[in-house]
Formats: C-alpha cells, structure tokens, sequence
C-alpha cells in the first residue's frame, strides 16, 4: 500500500525518541506515590479556584435545524465540568467556580479580560475565534492569565502565532483531516473529489485536506469551489433547487472514491450526500464528519457523561460542550494531583509529562510540549453513530500514536517564550 | 489416521480423564448476561450450563448471599437489584438500590450489601434483613469499583472521573479518607489477608496495589502485551487466590487474564481467554477461575494450580460477571 509505505518512510525520517519511555514511566510512578492524599479532615478551609469562560457568540446559520446552536451550548459543558470538579474537591478540599462572560460579536475581549483578573480568575477556558483569543492571551499576559482555547482549530495559533501562555483543546483542522484521512487510506478510498467553500475558514479547512492527502497517500482528483453567493440555506422550495444545484455542481468531475467536502462555513455540504452526480459517499464537513464527540458516543465509560449531562440539561451533549468540559477539567485534574491552587505551579503541573487527562477516549489526553495543543483520538461520526476512532491501527509513531494527528514536533514553527 | 492425529486424539481424552478426576466436587456458579437480561446457572462437575434464569434489564454485579439462598443480580437499566431463590431459581424480591446499580458487595457477616451508584455520585447501604436502604454516602464522579475489607471496616469504593479510591469507615458510615489513583479506577479487591488493596486503572493503565493503612500506593503493576495496542489493554476485574499467591487481573478487550505474583507483583503470565474479559470467580475449593467474556458470550476455566486456560462453556448474551455459591 502506497500510503503506509509513505508513512513508513516518513516515519523513519524523525529524530529519534527524546525520551525514554521507562523514564516517563518512573516520573509518573514517583508522582503518583508522592501524591498520595491526606483524609478529607484537612477540607475544613477549601482552596477557591476560580475559571473564567469568554466566549462569543455562536453562528446560528447551520444547514440542519438539527445543529442550530442553543443558548448554552458550550456553557453546559463548562458547568457541568465545575460540577465534577466540586465532587471530586470535597474530598481534597478544592472549591471551583465558573465566570462566564459572552462578548458581542467582533468585540475587544481586553476589558472582560482584565475584569476576570481583577476578580482573581487564572485560568480563562474560551471559545474565541482565532483573532479575538489572541487579543485576549495577549491582553492577558502581563496579569499572568493562562488561556484554554476549547473551539479554534486554526493551525496557526498552535505554530507561527502560538502563545506560552495558550493551551489548546480543540483540536487542529489538520488533525481533524488527518483522523479522517487515515480511516480512508484504511477503507483504501484514495481518490478523493475535494470541494470546499469560499470563506477564509473552508480554504483553510481545504488546505488541512490537501495536507492530509499528501501525508498519508490520497489522490485528490479534482478539486471544485462552492461559490457563497448568498441567499436562503432554507426556504419553502428549497430541495428541489439544491438537488439540481448539486449535481451541477459534481457534474463532470472525473471518477473518484468519495467526496471530501470543506464547509466550515455549513453554506453547501450538508446537502450532498445522496445529492451527488456520481452515487459515492461524502466525508469531511458532510456525511463521516470528523470530530471530538457526539451524542451517541457511548465508550469507555462516556455513557455515564452522556446520561449525567442530558438529565442536567435536558439536550444532548455537542462537541463544544465536550471541549469545555475537558478544558474545565483540566485544571481541577491538576489541582488535585498536584494538590494546589497556585497558579504558577498548576501551569507548570499541567506542561509536565506527568500530566495526563480523561476524557472518555480509552487513554490518557496528553500536551504536546512544543505547541501545548492536548493530543487526543478523533471520532468519526455519520450522524447516527461512531464509525470509527482514528489514529488507525498500523499508523504508527514512535513517541505516541496520537502524533501521527495534526503536525508533529519536526515541522512545528511554534517557539513558545 | 495419522500418527500425529493418533496423539492428539490421546491426549484429549488424557485432558478429559484428567478433567473428570479433578472436578469431583460439584459447584454451581451464576453468570450475568448483560445484554442477554438472563443469569446463566453453570454446574462446574459438568462444565455445562444447567439453566437459564430471566431477569430485569442489564444485569451486571451478581453476588451470592453467604447461606447460599439468593443471588443478588444488580438490573441497572432497572434501577434495581434482584434476588433469585437459588432453590427454585426464581425472582423473590427486590432491593432498593438507588439509580443505575452496576457492581456491589457484601460485608463479610452477609448482613448489609453496598451499592455504588454510578450516575448519583453515591454509595447505598441496604440492610438485607429489613431490605430497606439504610443509609447514602456521597462519594466522588461515577463510583465503580466496590470491596469491603476482610475485617468489615472499611468499605472501598473507587470513582472513575474523581480518581480515588474512598475509604467508607462502616461503622460511621462516612469517608475517611482518599486515594488518589491512576485515571479511571474500575474494580477493587482485598488480598484476603486484608494487607494490600489492589485496584485496577482504565486509563492509568494499569494496577495499584495500596496499603491500607498507610493508605499509599506502593507499587503500580503496569501490562503490556507485545503486538496489542496499548488502549487494547484495560484491567478491569481482579481476582486474587485465597492463599494470596495469585492475583488474575481480567484485561478487558485485550482478551487475555495477568497473572500477578501477589508477592513480588510481577506479571508471570498472560492467559489467553475469550473476547472482552471482565469478571470473574474461584470456585469454592480455589481449583477453578471462571471469568466471563462479554463478546464471544463464554466463560473461560482456568486452572488456577496450572495456571492455564482448560475450557469455554457458552453461556447467554454478554456475560458480565461471574458468582459462585458457597458450599
């Protein structure tokens, strides 16, 4: 097979392995050990950790009514995190609190910023686009606040434009692609028909596509633009419209595997599957959509999120959700291993190799050191069900397999300072 | 027949003579059915399944009272757990155990049973005599694993988003202390002398053997299975030899049970059994391991003196655990 032959001599190109994984090992044995805590006696005065939420507003245009954002959507995730936080902090006598703040859209978040630090919150989960989080690290900076980007998935916060003091989440457009790209090599669908939208963000999501091709031996056969001209997504006689607008818009192309759709901006790829010239399956933004969670994600114990988070909410559990969720997470997890409210030595617990997160994906969720973006599995989804859970099996890494995801330590252009 | 089909043929019936000499004594074992909503009754001189028992929806932790009279099958999509008169194998009652029960345990004079309660951050207590829910410790985020210690102090409850092992004083009925654990600590189980705690992590990867009364962990028992994916690799049940020689670590989809050395806790070996162990249980005279595994919808026997893998017995839909009557 061309792609793992590929692969394997890319993989073979890489420095050796930094660090041995005995080494590793033996500092998580001896944290472990020294962490061991004393009885819940000690609770009587608790440490108060304060986390900050900024967020913007979410884009309401969605091409399902299905996926129209409600009002909490993200919020939930983050409160119900404080809530696992509070339980697992009584017995280590940790006390967490959430402060949301909504910025208007476009809005300096410099203000709310230096609000949030007044009130001594250090650690500030977002969901900003790229543009305004970095307004906001950067605003925050000389206060000392540490920022967990759970909803940018721009590459270039993580390399060119990374900040020391910005953790990443969400996960990157390329190791999005990548999850999905693996799993086509693995089904041998290498011929992919690439169309992508013509905002900022579709381009970019594209270029992960294109990347991903080339890194793991897809062919893109022909490439399309889907012009936003603007107009209704929805209207009364609308299906009769799209259906001819799609197959318009396949027309011609030549033979391929499947149709890889980047449509970030959700203006056109809800609406090729079945919808297509060719009768061939859809992936990326449409049909086996990559992602970090869905509601029907019930392993490794994620049932018992699911059923926790629907009682409270009433609604299912979105991937923003999740993302916050094990953002909020995150910090209480090193408060209590590291048994500590400081917030210089819970940054520095979390950038340690000892520092792990669970986030039902069946193994632990690491920081790349480099860029500070946690490494995690990626989900694909079909809308009713998880097909599949990349990295793919034979896709291999020599420091872990969730490298073989997004760009890796060799390529990064991230100097953290 | 060839000579090579000649020695074969000969050793089977050396394996089968050899099976029906050591199985003299006649034990019945209950298997839980998770997907199949039944109790299988398993007689271990046959190896063979005798009956099939119906029971409420997703029964998982199964245990049988110390007389023997009643199993206790927890049915979490029920919310309820029920007991089956071991005589005429039918459902007599019920017991209150709050929302979703999946694993439970009894103290050692078989009067009260502790039911981690998986959604509600708790810990029931239900006196069995009266069968009422007597007393609710609040513990941390999704409580799993479930262990009262040989003495009946302290029950052990381990929670899986908190990480900790809880230290419930029985007397008190209140935590007393914690530990903290690999990610995603599932089952937990007393070396029978009551000197070590041993508790398997999902996402730590591996086992903890605690001090109980240092209550730090000492040393943490790592597996890895050459050719098998590392997340392949999830200890969940544990089960540890009366004489604690032994303890069989079940290693969920990896399809295989760690022996460990309950001295030196090194692996010493990894058994080959079916698909998805998860639990299981000796019988009563500690010759036999059967664990049950949840996709290939069979119990594995395992010699325990000759620490191998000597038969599979079907049983129903995604057998869960395994509990054995005393005799």
């Amino acid at each position: 097979m061309a792609g793992f032959a590929a692969w394997h001599r890319w993989l073979r190109s890489l420095p050796p392995t930094r660090c041995h994984p005995k080494a590793v090992l033996w500092l998580a044995l001896a944290g472990c050990v020294a962490l061991s805590l004393a009885d819940s006696s000690r609770a009587a005065e608790p440490q108060q950790i304060k986390i900050g939420y900024l967020r913007a507003p979410l884009a309401k245009e969605r091409i399902s009514l299905i996926d129209i954002p409600t009002a909490n959507e993200g919020l939930a995730g983050a409160q119900l995190a404080i809530e696992d936080n509070n339980t697992t902090g009584r017995f280590v006598g940790q006390q967490f609190e959430l402060i949301d703040i909504l910025l208007k859209d476009g809005e300096d978040p410099t203000a709310a910023v230096n609000k949030l630090a007044d009130q001594n919150v250090a650690f500030i989960a977002t969901a900003l686009p790229a543009a305004q989080l970095l307004q906001a690290a950067d605003a925050g900076k000389a206060r000392g606040e540490i920022f967990i980007n759970a909803s940018a998935p721009d590459e270039r916060l993580r390399e060119q434009d990374c900040r020391a003091n910005l953790i990443h989440v969400a996960p990157t457009r390329f190791m999005l692609a990548d999850g999905l790209a693996q799993y086509l090599i693995l089904k041998k669908w290498r011929r992919w028909l690439l169309v992508s939208g013509s905002h900022d963000n579709d381009k970019l999501m594209a270029d992960a596509y294109r990347h991903a091709a080339k890194r793991f031996g897809a062919k893109i056969v022909a490439e399309l633009e889907f012009k936003d001209t603007g107009g209704a997504r929805r209207t009364d006689s609308g299906i009769a419209e799209i259906q001819r607008q799609m197959i318009n818009l396949t027309q011609g192309a030549p033979d391929y595997d499947i149709l890889v759709a980047a449509d970030e901006s959700e203006v056109f790829a809800g609406y090729l599957p079945y919808r297509t010239w060719l009768p061939r399956p859809v992936a990326g933004s449409a049909g086996l959509v990559p992602t970090t969670w869905n509601a029907a994600f019930d392993q490794w114990g994620a049932l018992q999120l699911q059923n926790r988070f629907r009682k409270q909410f009433q609604r299912f559990m979105t991937p923003l959700d999740m993302q916050l969720w094990t953002a909020i997470r995150m910090v209480a997890e090193a408060a209590s291993r590291a048994n500590t409210s400081d917030t210089a030595k819970l940054f520095a617990f979390i950038k340690s190799p000892e520092f792990s997160v669970a986030a039902f994906k069946g193994q632990k969720l690491t920081l790349r050191d480099w860029n500070l973006q946690l490494r995690q599995p990626i989900l694909l989804f079909d809308g009713r069900n998880t097909v599949s859970i990349s990295p793919q099996e034979g896709f291999l890494h020599q420091v872990s397999e969730l490298d073989t995801l997004g760009l890796d330590r060799p390529e990064t252009k991230c100097k953290l300072n | 027949m060839t000579n090579q089909g000649v020695i074969k043929q000969f050793g089977l019936a050396i394996v089968l003579l050899a099976w029906t000499a050591a199985s003299a004594a006649a034990f019945t074992a209950y298997i839980s059915n998770e997907k199949g909503n039944s109790v299988s009754v398993l007689d271990t001189d046959t190896m063979t399944t005798v009956a099939t028992i119906k029971t409420g929806d997703r029964p998982r932790g199964i245990e049988v009272s110390k007389d023997g009279k009643l199993v206790f099958v927890a049915v979490g999509d029920d919310n309820t757990i029920q007991m089956i008169d071991t005589a005429t194998r039918k459902i007599v009652g019920e017991l209150p155990s709050g929302p979703d029960p999946e694993q439970f345990a009894l103290d050692p004079a078989g009067k009260l049973l502790y039911v981690a309660n998986e959604d509600d951050a708790a810990v029931t207590v239900i006196d069995l005599e009266t069968r009422k829910a007597v007393a609710k410790i609040a513990v941390g985020v999704e409580p799993e694993g479930i262990v009262v210690s040989p003495d009946g102090k302290y029950v052990i409850c381990t929670s899986e988003t908190t990480s900790m092992a809880h230290f419930i004083d029985t007397a008190e009925r209140k935590v007393v202390a914690n530990v903290l654990l690999g990610a995603r600590p599932r089952a937990a189980a007393f070396k029978p002398d009551g000197s070590e705690l041993w508790v398997t992590s999902e996402v730590g990867g591996g086992l903890s053997i605690v001090d109980p009364l240092t209550r730090k962990i000492v040393k943490v028992v790592h597996f890895a299975i050459p050719g098998l994916r590392p997340e392949k690799i999830q200890p969940v049940g544990i089960n540890i030899t009366s004489d604690g020689k032994f303890g069989f670590i079940h290693l969920g989809p990896s399809n295989r049970i760690a022996v460990v050395d309950g001295t030196t806790h090194e692996v010493v070996k990894y058994l080959l059994v079916g698909q998805r162990v998860w639990h299981g249980a000796f019988t009563p005279d500690g010759k036999y391991l059967l664990a049950a595994n949840g996709l290939s919808n069979d119990v594995s026997v395992i010699d325990v003196a000759a620490l191998k893998v000597v038969k599979s017995i079907q049983v129903g839909e995604l057998p869960w655990g395994v509990a054995m009557a005393p005799k």
